[in-house]
């Protein structure tokens, strides 16, 4: 059973709709014993990262899903599920994270040149499809070309403190980390849910990832 | 290097695709649900419904529409028309949308955009803009736009750049921006209102409003500064289909999606 964790943020149906496609049995739930319980851990996040911190917290979310993250079985983040696994974020203010990516969630400048027309700055949010480099072989990336495009819509980015745990990057005006993770956990910056053929491939690596 | 999304628009009444010139004589133009998954395949980069009608009745219709796309269509999702209050937004996301787009309740009481991105986060929050070209210089170039709504019809008086302006401040994460001038005519987008909205805020812009042909999309990407580019009755009608598009822009130095 793979488990969407609904802490009242975001599309989750989008996330569960998309896993069922790729063959998942997909269960999402706002009860601490469905996180228990999952054999996969989807956490997917939109909004602010305070928001979808105390959010899960409310919910005693936060405990089960590092318990599964701890027990060794596959995780996966998306976007502020993704951030929410680093020390720290800095968006309004800074607030803690899980602390099991060393690093930090930082803001993209709204000074960054566009490559395209010189004279303007890059609009932030970082809205549209990007493609990702793969930094590392791994079975999530498998069947899946190196810079491919994914959908990203984010203003903020994780910066890892090891490069080990960049799995995945991309440049928009600078290059940033799009995918982290070690051991059991896989993370996205990107949406794989709203990446078409792509992100179905990812999650559908998801669903038959073997540790 | 991001792409420059191309953007697919279905009109939606009563759960039909319609499409209309300049918001009259609306033919039908099928099964929105269809023609999204058809979109999808073809490797449009996001989808946009206006519910055209959105009488409280039909708005059931509209969330029946959202919920069988969501589950077929893997891309995102925006859907306007009607769009009050933070339960009509929650009713949409919950259907399976990403982001809602609010335009004439936005001009009636502006704080509902900062509520909305409060409470669901400013990425799933799209201003729509409809604005006409009201003052030209001495050599007929447009240089200033008012906002307009009821689809067109009715003036308020406020000017298009302002207003961008303050939607940005309020939260908006992304204007669409459509020219009544030009919506319908098939002759382009309005590109000195593009330009100019686009360079004055630091949110992405859609265009939209004018397209009849492939030639239109690049100039609004590249003389209007657009971030991305929408069109609705070039694709319905076959005229055009996304690849051709999508080929025809990268011939041009487009970075796109293929």
């Amino acid at each position: 059973m793979i488990t969407v964790v609904d802490y009242g943020s975001g599309n989750l149906r989008s996330v569960s709709k998309a896993l069922e496609k790729v063959g998942g049995n997909v269960v999402v739930s706002a009860h601490p014993e469905d996180v228990t319980q999952a054999d996969r851990l989807v956490l997917p996040g939109v909004g602010a990262f305070a928001d979808c911190r105390r959010n899960l917290d409310r919910a005693q979310l936060t405990e089960p899903v590092l318990a599964h993250i701890r027990a060794g079985k596959p995780f996966l983040g998306i976007c502020v599920g993704m951030q929410m696994l680093f020390d720290e974020s800095h968006e309004f203010g800074v607030h803690e994270g899980f602390g099991l990516i060393p690093g930090k969630v930082e803001a993209f400048s709204k000074k960054m040149q566009d490559p395209a027309d010189l004279k303007r700055h890059l609009k932030v949010p970082h809205m549209g499809w990007t493609p990702v480099h793969q930094t590392v072989e791994h079975p999530m990336w498998q069947g899946i070309e190196d810079m491919a495009h994914f959908y990203f819509v984010h203003s903020f980015h994780g910066v890892v403190d090891h490069q080990a745990h960049q799995l995945g990057q991309t440049t928009y005006g600078i290059p940033f980390t799009s995918a982290v993770g070690h051991d059991n956990i896989f993370a996205t910056q990107f949406h794989p849910e709203k990446s078409q053929n792509n992100g179905l491939r990812l999650l559908e690596n998801f669903v038959n990832w073997q540790l | 290097m991001m792409a420059k999304r191309i953007i697919p628009c279905l009109d939606v009444k009563a759960g039909r695709v319609v499409k209309g010139v300049q918001f009259e004589g609306l033919v039908d133009a099928g099964d929105p649900v269809e023609a999204a998954k058809r979109y999808d395949e073809e490797g449009a980069d996001e989808l946009t419904f206006l519910d055209i009608t959105a009488t409280h009745e039909d708005r059931g219709i509209m969330e029946d529409v959202v919920r069988r796309t969501a589950e077929q269509v893997f891309i995102p999702l925006t859907v306007g028309g009607g769009i009050r209050t933070n339960d009509d937004i929650r009713r949409m996301l919950v259907a399976g949308a990403d982001k809602c787009s609010i335009n004439s309740a936005a001009v009636k009481r502006p704080e509902f955009v900062r509520e909305a991105a409060e409470q669901f986060g400013s990425q799933c929050v799209v201003v729509a803009i409809d604005a006409k070209c009201v003052e030209h210089d001495k050599h007929g170039r447009p240089i200033r736009w008012e906002i307009f709504t009821h689809g067109g019809r009715q003036p308020t008086g406020i000017d298009a750049l302002e207003w961008a302006h303050r939607m940005e401040s309020f939260g908006s994460g992304e204007i669409l921006l459509t020219s009544m001038d030009k919506d319908g005519t098939k002759s382009g987008y309005a590109l000195e209102m593009t330009r100019a909205i686009s360079d004055a805020v630091t949110i992405p812009v859609i265009a939209s409003g004018g397209v009849g042909e492939p030639k239109h999309l690049l100039e609004g990407l590249r003389q209007g500064g657009a971030d991305a580019v929408l069109a609705a009755s070039i694709f319905h009608f076959r005229e055009y289909t996304i690849p051709q598009v999508k080929r025809y822009l990268r011939d041009n130095h487009i970075a796109v999606r293929l």
